[in-house]
């Protein structure tokens, strides 16, 4: 069978209508998959804090709030128990981490101590700065139970009074970094 | 007999990693560890083969001139497909390959064989050469995870058997390049003999 000419009407027409079909696929696609997406997502945010804060059974995504800070955001999720308020989970970054952004999730009680930290993305060096890990090493677990009110969140070497992770001195200062904003905006106001 | 050599073709003979060594840039990226050298190999083997029949049964229709933008649409396409199902329904996997998955549109491999292959042959050679080229693909980003995992952190499919680390530089950037580059001489070796 011959070939189509490449002449101007049959070029253009193919493209069209390639284009045309390409776009209606995806438009169905994206319908289809747009529930799924959102699901995805929420139920990643959600296990995040529920890591993070003491039980509740309220919906902390649809009553979060946003706060704008050093140049990103800050998300604040505050968790609930029939009403009562029993600790709020920040989502909280550090743009001085020794590869790219970090994020974290910081659960914090009503008095303002810290509950538990998660790591919510990083991109450290693995077997270093990937020990910001709970599941790889045990720096992040002296966070717990600490109120940053007397405890100070800042590596030793810089005289507070974090034990750093053995060889990231980096990572560890982004750790306290995004710790600190996380709970000096709670305590500026970020309280509702 | 041809069919079932269009298939397998891709896993040793025509091995589009270890033997054409194209799409170098996703192989040394993704396959840190064995588990996402197998998804992107699974997420590039889809986009393959489809993307391949539907080029072999369009390529009657498209003028010469406009065949290489005609491809990349189609292309496109399906790597958009692949890119919103991962989100929905593989969301720790789709955030752990990040831009490759978008980046699968300029993967050599894909406009290579769509050029090479799909535009010359059948729908059902297409569809068995993208299949087989993407398995091929599959099995090398696999196997070299798995190499590196072990190596990188004592552990394979995120099944620890060591406690602490590994090799590190095997989980780095390094890490892909040695032990890519010795697992295409124990190819060609094996080839060869």
């Amino acid at each position: 069978m011959a070939k189509v000419e490449s002449n101007f009407k049959n070029m253009t027409l193919t493209l069209l209508v390639i284009s045309l079909v390409a776009s209606a696929a995806l438009g169905l696609v994206y319908q289809s998959t747009k529930e799924p997406i959102a699901k995805a997502q929420m139920a990643k945010i959600n296990s995040a804090i529920e890591a993070v804060v003491p039980e509740f059974n309220n919906q902390p995504f649809e009553e979060s709030y946003k706060v704008e800070v050093d140049g990103g955001e800050l998300v604040f999720y505050p968790a609930k128990k029939d009403g009562q308020l029993v600790g709020t989970a920040v989502k909280t970054f550090s743009k001085n981490g020794f590869s790219g952004l970090i994020e974290l999730m910081v659960g914090f009680l009503p008095d303002g101590s810290i509950n538990k930290v998660a790591v919510v993305s990083h991109k450290e060096t693995p077997g270093l700065g990937d020990k910001m890990e709970p599941s790889k090493s045990n720096f992040s677990l002296q966070f717990e139970g600490k109120n940053p009110e007397t405890f100070k969140v800042k590596v030793k070497k810089d005289g507070g009074d974090v034990d750093a992770i053995t060889a990231s001195t980096i990572s560890s200062r982004a750790y306290c970094d995004a710790v600190t904003r996380a709970y000096n905006t709670l305590k500026e106001g970020g309280k509702k | 007999m041809s069919q079932l050599k269009n298939f397998t073709k891709g896993f040793l003979q025509e091995n589009p990693i270890l033997v054409l060594v194209l799409g170098t840039c996703p192989t040394l990226a993704t396959t840190s560890s064995a588990m996402n050298g197998m998804g992107m190999g699974l997420a590039t083997t889809f986009v393959l083969f489809s993307s391949n029949v539907v080029i072999s049964l369009m390529s009657k229709f498209i003028p010469d001139k406009v065949r290489i933008p005609a491809f990349i649409v189609v292309i496109a396409t399906f790597v958009t497909i692949v890119d919103l199902l991962m989100q929905g329904y593989t969301q720790g996997l789709y955030e752990k390959l990040g831009i490759f998955i978008p980046l699968i549109v300029v993967n050599c491999i894909v406009l290579g064989r769509a050029e090479a292959y799909a535009c010359k042959n059948g729908a059902l050679s297409s569809f068995l050469d993208g299949l087989g080229m993407g398995l091929g693909f599959t099995l090398a980003l696999t196997v070299l995870g798995s190499i590196r995992e072990l190596l990188g952190s004592g552990s394979i499919f995120g099944y620890k058997f060591i406690s602490g680390d590994g090799i590190l530089v095997f989980v780095l950037a390094p890490g892909a390049f040695i032990a890519l580059g010795y697992l295409i001489a124990i190819v060609n070796k094996i080839r060869k003999a």
